[in-house]
């Protein structure tokens, strides 16, 4: 579905909704791409011209801070003209659907589109819709996908492990409701990672997610014993309505990952998270930057990717110079 | 034409158990001896004749919703495919919860034609879950049953105290067994295909848990319930149970049920957004088996017509329901053709299963019954495309498909 969706009839990039249904040769070569666009970021400042005169819109329906930014910055670094909105999901219930919203922009002439929206599918949605011309990219839809996440995810872990193969990666914390878990699921499991974990309390764990290629353990101590990767997720406060949880202090007393715990761990290990973090919460605050830290690195990696992606994008539709 | 001879039919009346090859005549919309003068002479060449379908649970989205539907889509769209009576529930706007909407709602029915048109009335004033509507009233007024539909009773002591009251006055209560809170506003039935895709989901519990708070009250109360919708294989289980300890208690199931999973979402695939939802393919062979066996007496379409715009969002925020009138039929003869049903059986599950739910007083092919007949043709090869449907609403997971047997003419008395 997304992969007939999300490719053309060559298998090149057409759209980015999701990594289901990428092949491993392409995963790579966006990764190989970004590469190129991370190394010349040595050379401060330097543009290219690869998006000049196309139009990029950041139409995020849902709050959102890094993200937004390194995909105007990747935008901007191609030579594009960007155009960021964000729209309060009220303004969408007064009238005007998602679908208006899409035709109306169409209409100014955008090349594509970078969308978040709070509901799952929304990316495929404006897939579905756009003209023929348009290029969705999505950057986050509900609890579904966030690929480009998870790219910048695999592109942080290659630079310090290339062989997927060796590793086993434990992804913590509420997977129930996180695309970022979903998709890194999807990633490692086409990059071949040896073994995927994910580790939560049974709460925060979705039914069968087993189906995806993962083992669940509900106790944090048996979920990282010779982890090689710990992605830890961002726990938003508001999990204790619902009775998902008891309290924050509860879950960083259980699966918080802390400088004790860490010190249990092989001094290989490297440490995660897509951000923003909440400090005491599922990190201990000196980890988060701490020696295995990659955390900022991921969020650098962002740009390139982002970049990867938009000029692959662009120019497998013929639309990129 | 107002004298009519059917002749060399396969007659099947689930009423009687009637199977055979024959000749069936009706006079004024009555069944008649097939002796005399007749203005019309069919030969029906062996095809199927059975009494009209009777369509346990039907929106024609009128009152209050017509750019949906209206009373004469909807019944005339219903009528063209062999349903002569459907069952319309009472969550219209305004709801059907007193007299005047009940007249209201037989006076566009009459007007509109197509097929007759039979009420459930509210069993809480509003649907709202609290206080009890006038089932008595709307008793007299004609409602075949009452229901609080998809909306929640408040609590246990209203659910049953409407159940002693609605017994006390010899009413069915329908319920669709899902509880709101464990259904959580879910979109999805909860499985692997949920939770890959980000849907919000529906656990097989919250039908299960719901059975189970009826069936106690209904152990309690002796009181007449009907379990409509019902998707999963723990919910065929508590029926099963329920039924060997012989307690007054009847269910039904949507025809997409007995063919489409959970699976149907991929893609997200808003035609496939239902409520209860589509479940895993263990559900779905449970439901099927029910349906063969009997346990299961009734298969209806739960049509929900939807405008283009309800189904054109990111399928959490579409709105839920299938375009199934006519689809009915199709897939009942689909059940047959896979070996689930016998001819007669499916007449059995599309006519007198549901007639008995409603307190009809079907009469089948006897002579001196209505003449509600549905002639069916069960190898005419076909496909279900959009612009040839009759309903305002084209969501349905089934366009484009190849279907063999239709209804090929309707009659109602």
């Amino acid at each position: 579905m997304s992969d007939t969706l999300q490719l053309t009839s060559d298998g090149r990039l057409r759209h980015l909704l999701s990594i289901e249904g990428l092949s491993k040769p392409l995963l790579t070569e966006i990764l190989d791409t970004a590469e190129q666009f991370a190394d010349s970021r040595n050379s401060r400042g330097k543009k290219f011209p690869l998006l000049h005169g196309k139009t990029v819109v950041n139409l995020f329906f849902e709050a959102s801070t890094r993200t937004r930014m390194t995909f105007e910055l990747a935008a901007k670094r191609l030579s594009a003209d960007v155009l960021n909105l964000q729209i309060a999901a009220s303004s969408t219930s007064k009238g005007e659907t998602l679908l208006d919203t899409l035709k109306t922009m169409e209409a100014m002439q955008v090349d594509m589109f970078v969308i978040r929206h709070e509901a799952s599918g929304a990316a495929h949605f404006f897939a579905q819709h756009a003209a023929p011309e348009v290029a969705i990219l999505n950057a986050g839809d509900g609890r579904h996908a966030h690929p480009t996440q998870a790219l910048l995810d695999m592109f942080t872990i290659r630079r310090h492990r290339p062989d997927f193969s060796q590793l086993t990666v434990a992804i913590v914390g509420d997977i129930l409701h996180s695309r970022v878990a979903r998709s890194d699921i999807h990633a490692l499991r086409i990059l071949g990672a040896k073994e995927i974990r994910v580790v939560g309390p049974r709460t925060l764990i979705p039914a069968g997610i087993e189906d995806m290629g993962v083992t669940v353990f509900n106790d944090l101590d048996s979920g990282l014993k010779g982890a090689d990767v710990i992605m830890l997720l961002r726990l938003q406060k508001e999990r204790m309505v619902g009775a998902f949880l008891p309290s924050t202090g509860e879950f960083h007393r259980d699966f918080g990952l802390t400088r004790a715990r860490l010190a249990r761990l092989s001094p290989e290990v490297l440490v995660m998270h897509p951000g923003p973090i909440n400090r005491g919460v599922e990190i201990e605050g000196d980890v988060a930057y701490g020696e295995r830290s990659l955390i900022l690195e991921q969020v650098e990696h962002g740009i390139a990717v982002r970049m990867a992606v938009m000029a692959m994008i662009l120019s497998s539709t013929g639309a990129a110079a | 034409m107002s004298a009519v001879l059917i002749r060399n039919a396969r007659l099947l009346d689930p009423f009687t158990g009637r199977d055979e090859i024959g000749d069936l005549a009706f006079r004024d919309g009555v069944i008649v001896a097939s002796t005399g003068a007749f203005d019309d002479s069919i030969d029906a060449g062996g095809q199927w004749l059975l009494p009209g379908i009777v369509d346990l649970c039907a929106r024609t989205r009128d009152p209050g919703a017509t750019q949906k539907g209206t009373m004469r889509s909807e019944s005339n769209a219903a009528f063209a495919s062999g349903i002569t009576a459907l069952c319309l529930p009472p969550d219209t706007k305004p709801v059907i919860d007193n007299t005047a909407v009940v007249i209201r709602v037989n006076r566009i029915a009459k007007a509109a034609g197509g097929a007759y048109v039979y009420m459930l009335g509210a069993l809480t004033k509003g649907l709202e879950g609290d206080a009890l509507a006038e089932i008595s009233a709307l008793k007299s007024a004609g409602c075949v049953g009452v229901t609080n539909g998809l909306a929640p009773v408040a609590n246990a002591l209203v659910a049953r105290r409407a159940l002693e009251y609605a017994a006390s006055l010899g009413m069915t209560v329908h319920v669709v067994p899902l509880d709101a809170a464990l259904a959580n506003h879910g979109c999805a039935h909860e499985g692997a295909v949920a939770t890959r895709l980000g849907l919000a989901s529906i656990p097989v519990a919250a039908e299960a848990v719901a059975m189970r708070q009826w069936i106690s009250l209904v152990e309690d109360t002796g009181a007449r319930v009907h379990f409509g919708r019902l998707s999963s294989a723990r919910g065929v289980e508590l029926l099963a149970a329920a039924r060997a300890r012989g307690l007054p208690i009847t269910a039904d199931v949507a025809a997409h049920q007995l063919f489409l999973t959970d699976a149907a979402l991929e893609g997200f695939n808003a035609l496939a957004h239902v409520i209860p939802p589509l479940r895993s393919a263990a559900d779905r062979a449970a439901l099927r088996e029910a349906v063969g066996s009997g346990l299961i007496g009734a298969i209806c379409s739960d049509h929900q017509p939807h405008e283009l715009d309800a189904k054109t969002h990111p399928l959490p925020l579409t709105e839920p329901g299938i375009s199934a009138v006519e689809t009915l039929l199709p897939l009942g003869l689909r059940l047959v053709h896979d070996g689930v049903l016998t001819p007669l059986a499916l007449a059995e599950r599309l006519v007198r299963g549901p007639a008995q739910v409603l307190g009809l007083p079907g009469r089948g092919l006897a002579i001196g019954a209505a003449a509600d007949l549905c002639l069916v043709d069960p190898s005419q090869e076909w496909r279900l495309d959009a612009a040839g449907m009759n309903s305002v609403g084209r969501n349905t997971p089934f366009i484009g498909e190849a279907f063999r047997g239709r209804a090929t003419r309707v009659w109602r008395g």
